[in-house]
């Protein structure tokens, strides 16, 4: 146990001196705001890899939890003043309620059926906030003021890294602790089985609906950020298409992987902007690329690629693997 | 009956018959597959466009259209062969982001071998507006209603009458039994994407007209007919009829007496009503998988 709770804490210091480090490359505020943009999108993967990869639940709606809570802060600090840290916690509490109260119904679904709730919701959010426009701003979308946190604001792209940085290496510290803790495993119980993990007394039903609540409010939390970060939010964020991008992340990296949640954002957030030289080929390589690793590499990039390490480890001859993991201070697991 | 009802109802039916066609495709391919066909929008997309181009060259319509269906078809089939069959055994999760993938695909290749603009496919006999019980109906509407009806009765011929479309059925109802009396259960995979592909393409052709097309009018369309279907019972073919027609009479309804602003999320609620009370859909098998 304790090597697996020191190999835990050095994924931990590997993403943190990644991120320390990466403004060595950051040349200017192009790749900040890439960078950024990845930190907003793993947040959000993390807890949707929670969702989809550890309880086993599709959602093909998590754009419109990211939409509401980047709408939440846009209209409460726009129109009634109210001061951003406080608006991005009441954002996440509604739609932590509004996940709790359609999570009830929708969780009892199954397989395709809970994947066309999901979407069914996710749709619906976005139709209510293109048409509500008065509020909203309609599909024009609205303008977001800048973030501040305790009088401190964030003005540049350097100090939004850093904050960004901070708190993914929180959100990857927290769900690390869930994943090991009772709820964890009961989570992963009901993955292989949900019988035989009602059998051995865990509530399923309980814990399915803590967890979409939870990752619902991770992706509003997010998208309050994204909000004030861009300054500017439109429907789109709500949207299909932004579901299914959050969802493709997530199966990219790896299922059940919360460093996997994390590539999968980077990879997905980076290919659009090495595309975009494409110009008009950047969907039908995107649409390509999707298909191909899903076929190719069903489990995802991380677990395959250990897998990959796995096989070479044992083709490599012993004295050699002991003396490399020595080197990078990890143990066999117990 | 007041001449306003008359005309959503006569709007509503002709929608309705569109995202009958492509309801009938998604229960085509999750009966052979247990795949739900996210591209299923984009089959709607090329027959569409592929007709408007076709005519554009100076075609008559009448070898356009076939030819349009063609095109569709084989891009079906090309889908199945190489992004369907290779990941067969999958998860749910994979083939949901395989066909979302296909998508995107399609749609990039479209917007690169057409371009993004909106157009408008010649009505196949005029425009001039019948009056039926007070309400002006386009010829393309019946054009649209008969069409549809003369498809519904091929398809109930084809899986009642013919070797191929029983073995299709029983393919569906058992793929293991069906494969020990000796059904190619790989060949009938491959129909039913060609097969829901004509459909889709066919609704394309047929409501161009009415709505004009474009390189993202499958994205809707496609998810609508998804509504349809989950509402008729998916995988059922009398529920996909039924889903698409009380979806499209509902969705014509609630735009012209409630409000139009919601007409897109009618389809969605009515989705989610059915599979919070009756899962199995309003035709759907009561023995369906509703855990």
């Amino acid at each position: 146990m304790s090597h697996y709770r020191s190999s835990r804490h050095h994924g931990l210091i590997a993403l943190a001196a990644i991120i320390a480090l990466l403004p060595l490359v950051l040349s200017n505020k192009y790749f900040y705001d890439v960078a950024i943009l990845i930190g907003f999108n793993a947040i959000v993967c993390i807890g949707l890899n929670l969702l989809i990869g550890y309880a086993g639940q599709i959602s093909l709606g998590h754009a419109g939890f990211f939409g509401l809570g980047a709408y939440a802060s846009a209209i409460l600090t726009g129109n009634y003043g109210w001061p951003p840290v406080i608006a991005a916690l009441a954002g996440m509490a509604g739609v932590g309620s509004l996940a709790f109260l359609a999570g009830r119904p929708i969780l009892k679904l199954k397989g395709h059926y809970l994947a066309m709730a999901t979407l069914g919701l996710g749709i619906i959010i976005s139709l209510v906030i293109v048409n509500q426009d008065r509020l909203t701003g309609g599909p024009d979308g609205i303008t977001v003021g800048p973030f501040s946190v305790l009088g401190f604001a964030l003005e540049n792209e350097r100090a939004w890294y850093w904050f960004i940085g901070g708190l993914l290496l929180l959100t990857v510290w927290l769900s690390q602790n869930l994943i090991d803790s009772p709820m964890g495993r009961a989570l992963r119980a009901l993955h292989s089985s949900e019988v035989g993990a009602q059998a051995a007394g865990i509530n399923a039903a309980a814990h399915k609906l803590q967890i979409f609540v939870l990752s619902a409010t991770f992706a509003a939390g997010a998208g309050s950020l994204a909000a004030h970060y861009s300054g500017f939010i439109t429907p789109a964020k709500a949207g299909f298409i932004h579901s299914v991008e959050l969802v493709t992340m997530v199966v990219l990296g790896g299922m059940a992987s919360i460093y996997g949640a994390v590539v999968g954002a980077a990879v997905l957030t980076l290919l659009p902007q090495i595309l975009t030289v494409l110009k008009d080929y950047e969907m039908v390589v995107l649409g390509a690329v999707m298909m191909a690793t899903m076929i190719f590499l069903p489990r995802g990039l991380v677990p395959s690629l250990a897998a990959l390490c796995e096989r070479w480890r044992d083709l490599l001859p012993p004295s050699l693997v002991l003396r490399l993991e020595a080197l990078i201070g990890r143990g066999r697991k117990p | 009956m007041s001449a306003e009802l008359a005309q959503y109802l006569t709007t509503g039916v002709t929608v309705g018959a569109v995202y009958a066609l492509v309801a009938l495709g998604f229960s085509l391919i999750y009966n052979a597959s247990h795949v739900i066909n996210f591209a299923q929008g984009e089959f709607v997309m090329i027959g569409g466009m592929s007709a408007v181009s076709l005519v554009a060259t100076g075609m008559p319509l009448i070898l356009a259209v076939p030819l349009a269906i063609g095109i569709t078809v084989l891009v079906g089939m090309l889908l199945e062969k190489f992004a369907v069959e290779p990941a067969r055994g999958a998860s749910v999760v994979t083939l949901i982001i395989i066909t979302i993938g296909a998508s995107i695909f399609l749609r990039g290749l479209a917007a690169i071998v057409w371009d993004k603009k909106l157009h408008a496919l010649p009505a196949f006999s005029g425009n001039e507006p019948i009056s039926f019980v007070g309400a002006s109906v386009q010829p393309q509407s019946l054009w649209v209603l008969g069409a549809t009806m003369l498809i519904v009765l091929a398809l109930a011929w084809f899986f009642g009458r013919t070797r191929v479309g029983k073995g299709m059925l029983a393919t569906s109802h058992n793929r293991l039994a069906a494969q020990l009396v000796g059904i190619n259960v790989r060949r009938v995979l491959l129909l039913s994407f060609a097969v829901s592909a004509g459909l889709g393409g066919a609704a394309g052709i047929l409501v161009a007209p009415i709505t004009t097309t474009s390189v993202d009018v499958g994205v809707m369309l496609g998810l609508k007919g998804f509504a349809a279907a989950v509402l008729g019972g998916l995988g059922s073919g009398p529920g996909a009829l039924v889903g698409g027609f009380v979806l499209g009479i509902v969705e014509s309804l609630c735009a012209g007496y409630i409000s139009s602003a919601y007409k897109d999320a009618i389809a969605f609620v009515l989705m989610l009503g059915v599979l919070f009370f009756l899962p199995s859909g309003l035709m759907g098998k009561r023995a369906a998988d509703r855990v």
